[in-house]
């Protein structure tokens, strides 16, 4: 990769002029609306940004200016963002979810003179906060609806705007070509906020390299063009979204759909079949579930064929994706199954076209995963963050597994420290974090090397990366060996039996494990079987249950002890709770993530019990309503031995 | 328009309402030996949302269906527009700018909430069944254009999701919903609304009188609603009639029928504090 990243295109409004003289007549933005797609070609979006840019320039946006856009993904937002780019200024796209006090923060922090709203609910909240921070001085809203009662002289339609722009281009023309040609490849290409899980949000600042060099290079990993089609239903905020619909979209060329409402993306997305698709695994677990139930519904000849031909697509689906050696007569039939069962099935899920898929932000099911490479849809998994812009790490064609995360992407230098943290360099490296050096010098070395917070290694046959769990939750058993507790419970959980595990041994011999059972698994499962129960909590000592979990237990087991750096994180006890895990009793955030510590101290007679040696336990938790009364459970539970298998290289240290 | 063009008011959020739209005089509805409505008088002026209340039995109803032309008034006139309105056909009313939804919803179960909302505009339709049966020539222009207006009402009322849902598969809220779409496809000057709340919980009646006020507000059209939550009907109206036994008891703005001790005694119930 050459410095020059961009060919002559050191900005994202230069790439948007090449694109303009390069594709006039190729869809650039397609938004459904009352209905109908409308669509705006390469040549009609670039003059509809310069006249929305004069605008900005009539209202008197300067160079450096912060920009705030917040409303769902809609082609003139986009707009408005690279409108502010020409401008000088530097767009800072806000989850729309926020509330007030959120959107606050980042409004004080970043110093917004200007505030881009989709719609009238987010001028109200900058509307709240307004008073409070006194640099906001132009509000600009896309949606005219409700609009009209509002004190309109610091205010204005953003189609109002791009009218005044239009009207008044002869003033202002010369001004914005200046203002363009002055734009370089350091110049800041846009501000995003850190989701900020962990403290305050961070602005992150990316220049025009980071966002142009990263875009080039994954574009060409991918093989993308012009002529693609992507939906954009991710928030705006967020720097996937960013890199998809602004980085990569002008860089090819290709085309960004945006859906007529948040509640109609499935079915906008099987209306433009994209070719290049990016969801968590949220989603392509909820579209996996629909399918599976409508197929309970459907007819029996019908359920048998999906259920013959899933079978075979599971066996043999990946290995002819992946352009493994398939025996003819299974290609046959594979072909036969594509005709009959997958092509129907992808079409109604709206992944006919796809030609690339990426999931990424947490661990995905393997089942999952797989369900979708076996019906020959060519899905991958990625590593980023926002500091990297996007990509650290992606799968390339043919190297696709559910638990590595790829190898390093074009550019990208990767670096595994003696704590087991991943750190990275690459072209995409973020310039700093918006008026907080301390934080940008406790992040980002002097060299460029970057800390994700993520531990993981790489595989040494393959060179793929395999991220562990967050750095600061990995510690270290009692003779020294990681314990990386989230690795095994997501593993753990991948069942559809298991609806919550706690893994503990941190400081200890061996590992031992809480496990939650899933009341709708378990209670289908006890009813097809006529096993009758009366409680959640004598359906979780039920024998037969419990022999299950084990048989999961030791399946994880076997499958951890492959990894030689994590064969210590076995579990050797585990039992099975009486009550569900709850945010209610404060074990879980309101995001249903395990508070450790605090299950740790409730339940530490249980703790001591499974390092203790004992076959059972009698017990009384407190437990609190929803209504807020609060009450106690009692119960004995039997604490079970899982097999393990003995460690490749690490027997001496047992 | 003569004598009864007056000046119209302005209501305390700003919005401007204009002269007497309709006009009801000495209206009284008998079936048989019951009197349902005894000599009633008020009006609707243009823009404003005016509310009918009363306890059950009261004639809110009947009020609604004398204004819709449904019943014919034995006594009394209802003037519309300036002009004595002649006894007249459903169909008839609909031409004059007045839809209404139902108290029970009416709408076809088979059908598409898209087509649904497309049978609100049959009275605008000018081609024949014969060439919109072929979909040829005319015909197809004419349904293009009238779609279009009706995506406009289900961007309006936010219900893109379900444009190709069967009816009977929505839930009530929702179908209230639709019904108010396609009262408003007929791009009414008068929109009557029959208890638009009843059996909605909390969530579903904020986004009904948040869907009554933009209508109003957006499209400028006045609405006249029968409504048994006196919360929404305080919030939403800028007026309200209240009738007891079929006799109006009180009307003037939501404070002031809050305080007339007719109504408090009649219907609210004799205040404990």
């Amino acid at each position: 990769m050459s410095m020059n990243a961009g060919g002559d295109c050191p900005s994202i409004p230069a790439l948007l002029a090449r694109n303009a003289r390069k594709y006039p007549t190729l869809a650039a933005y397609r938004e459904k609306e009352f209905g109908i797609w409308q669509s705006w070609t390469w040549a009609e979006a670039e003059v509809q940004i310069r006249a929305m840019a004069m605008g900005f320039l009539a209202l008197g946006m300067a160079r450096g200016d912060h920009v705030a856009v917040i409303g769902r993904n809609r082609p003139a937002l986009y707009w408005s963002m690279m409108a502010a780019q020409m401008c000088g200024a530097v767009p800072v796209p806000l989850y729309q979810e926020a509330t007030g006090d959120e959107m606050a923060y980042v409004l004080d922090h970043c110093g917004a003179r200007f505030v881009v709203c989709g719609d009238q609910e987010q001028v109200d909240k900058v509307i709240e906060v307004q008073d409070a921070i006194k640099h906001i001085e132009q509000v600009v809203y896309l949606d005219k609806r409700g609009m009209r009662k509002y004190d309109h002289s610091h205010m204005n339609a953003l189609e109002d705007v791009v009218a005044e722009g239009r009207a008044g281009h002869h003033r202002f023309e010369a001004e914005l070509e200046a203002r363009i040609n002055e734009l370089t490849y350091d110049s800041t290409c846009v501000m995003l906020y850190t989701s900020g899980t962990t403290g305050k949000p961070k602005g992150v600042v990316l220049s025009n390299r980071n966002i142009i060099a990263t875009s080039r290079a994954s574009s060409e990993f991918d093989h993308l063009r012009a002529g693609d089609e992507v939906l954009a239903y991710l928030p705006m905020a967020w720097v996937g979204d960013f890199i998809f619909s602004i980085g990569q979209a002008t860089w090819t060329g290709f085309c960004v759909n945006c859906p007529e409402s948040p509640e109609t993306m499935m079915t906008d997305l099987r209306e433009i079949g994209p070719t290049y698709f990016f969801a968590p695994p949220r989603i392509f677990e909820t579209m996996l579930t629909n399918v599976m139930i409508r197929m309970e519904d459907a007819s029996r000849l019908k359920k048998r064929l999906f259920d013959h031909y899933m079978a075979l697509a599971r066996r043999i689906g990946p290995a002819i994706l992946d352009g493994k050696p398939v025996s003819a007569l299974d290609r046959l039939r594979y072909g036969l199954g594509n005709r009959l069962i997958y092509g129907p099935l992808k079409n109604t899920l709206g992944l006919t076209r796809v030609r690339v898929a990426y999931t990424a932000g947490e661990a995905i099911g393997p089942e999952i995963f797989d369900f979708y490479r076996s019906l020959g849809i060519n899905l991958k998994q990625l590593y980023g963050q926002t500091e990297a812009s996007v990509f650290i790490t992606q799968q390339p064609d043919g190297q696709v597994r559910s638990d590595t995360v790829g190898v390093p992407s074009p550019g990208v230098e990767l670096r595994i420290a003696d704590s087991g943290e991943v750190y990275y360099r690459s072209p995409g490296t973020f310039v700093k974090y918006f008026n907080n050096p301390e934080s940008t010098a406790s992040t980002k070395d002097a060299e460029g090397w970057v800390a994700t917070g993520d531990a993981g290694f790489i595989e040494e046959d393959t060179g793929h990366l395999r991220i562990i769990d967050r750095a600061k939750d990995v510690g270290k058993m009692a003779d020294g060996r990681l314990f990386a507790p989230k690795y095994i419970e997501n593993k753990l959980k991948f069942y559809p039996n298991i609806l919550e595990a706690v893994v503990f041994g941190a400081a200890r011999e061996m590992c031992t494990a809480f496990i939650n059972i899933d009341l709708t698994a378990v209670g289908n499962w006890a009813e097809r079987s006529n096993i009758s129960y009366s409680s959640y909590q004598e359906l979780s000592q039920h024998p037969q249950v419990i022999e299950t979990i084990k048989s999961h237990v030791e399946a994880v087991n076997r499958s951890v002890a492959e990894d030689p750096m994590l064969s210590g994180c076995q579990v050797h006890r585990f039992l099975v709770l009486h009550k569900e895990l709850d945010a209610d009793d404060g074990e879980l955030t309101r995001t249903r993530k395990v508070r450790r510590n605090t299950i740790a101290e409730k339940f530490a007679e249980l703790i001591e019990a499974l390092y203790g040696g004992v076959a059972s336990i009698y017990t009384e938790t407190e437990v609190t309503y929803e209504d807020g009364r609060k009450g106690a459970i009692k119960a004995t539970l039997t604490i079970t031995d899982a097999a393990v298998v003995p460690g490749k290289q690490r027997m001496a240290a047992e | 328009m003569n004598d009864m063009a007056q000046d119209g008011y302005t209501t305390a959020d700003g919005r401007k309402i204009g002269g007497v739209l309709m006009e009801m005089r000495n209206i009284t509805l008998r079936f048989g030996g019951v009197k349902a409505i005894t000599d009633i008088s008020f009006d609707i002026r243009e823009g404003e949302i005016r509310a009918i209340i009363g306890p059950n039995g009261a004639g809110k109803s009947s009020m609604l269906n004398v204004i819709s032309g449904f019943y014919v008034p034995q006594e009394g006139e209802v003037w519309f527009h300036g002009q004595r309105r002649a006894p007249m056909k459903p169909y008839e009313v609909a031409r004059q700018g007045i839809a209404r939804t139902f108290q029970n919803i009416a709408l076809f179960d088979g059908m598409s909430v898209l087509d649904n909302i497309m049978t609100g505009r049959l009275t605008m339709m000018k081609t024949g069944l014969f060439s919109q049966a072929l979909w040829w020539g005319r015909a197809q222009a004419e349904e293009t254009a009238h779609r279009e207006k009706v995506e406009r009402i289900i961007d309006f009322l936010e219900i893109q999701t379900i444009r190709k849902t069967p009816v009977g598969r929505l839930p009530y809220g929702l179908k209230k919903r639709v019904e108010l779409a396609r009262a408003l496809a007929a791009e009414p000057k008068l929109l009557l609304l029959d208890e638009p709340m009843a059996g909605m919980n909390v969530e579903e009646k904020e986004d009904m009188s948040r869907f009554i006020l933009d209508v109003n507000d957006e499209f400028g059209t006045t609405i006249a609603l029968i409504e048994h939550d006196m919360g929404v009907v305080m919030d939403l109206s800028d007026r309200v009639v209240v009738m007891d036994y079929g006799k109006k008891i009180g009307d003037g703005t939501p404070d002031q029928v809050r305080a007339n001790q007719a109504v408090i005694d009649a219907y609210l119930g004799v205040a404990h504090d």
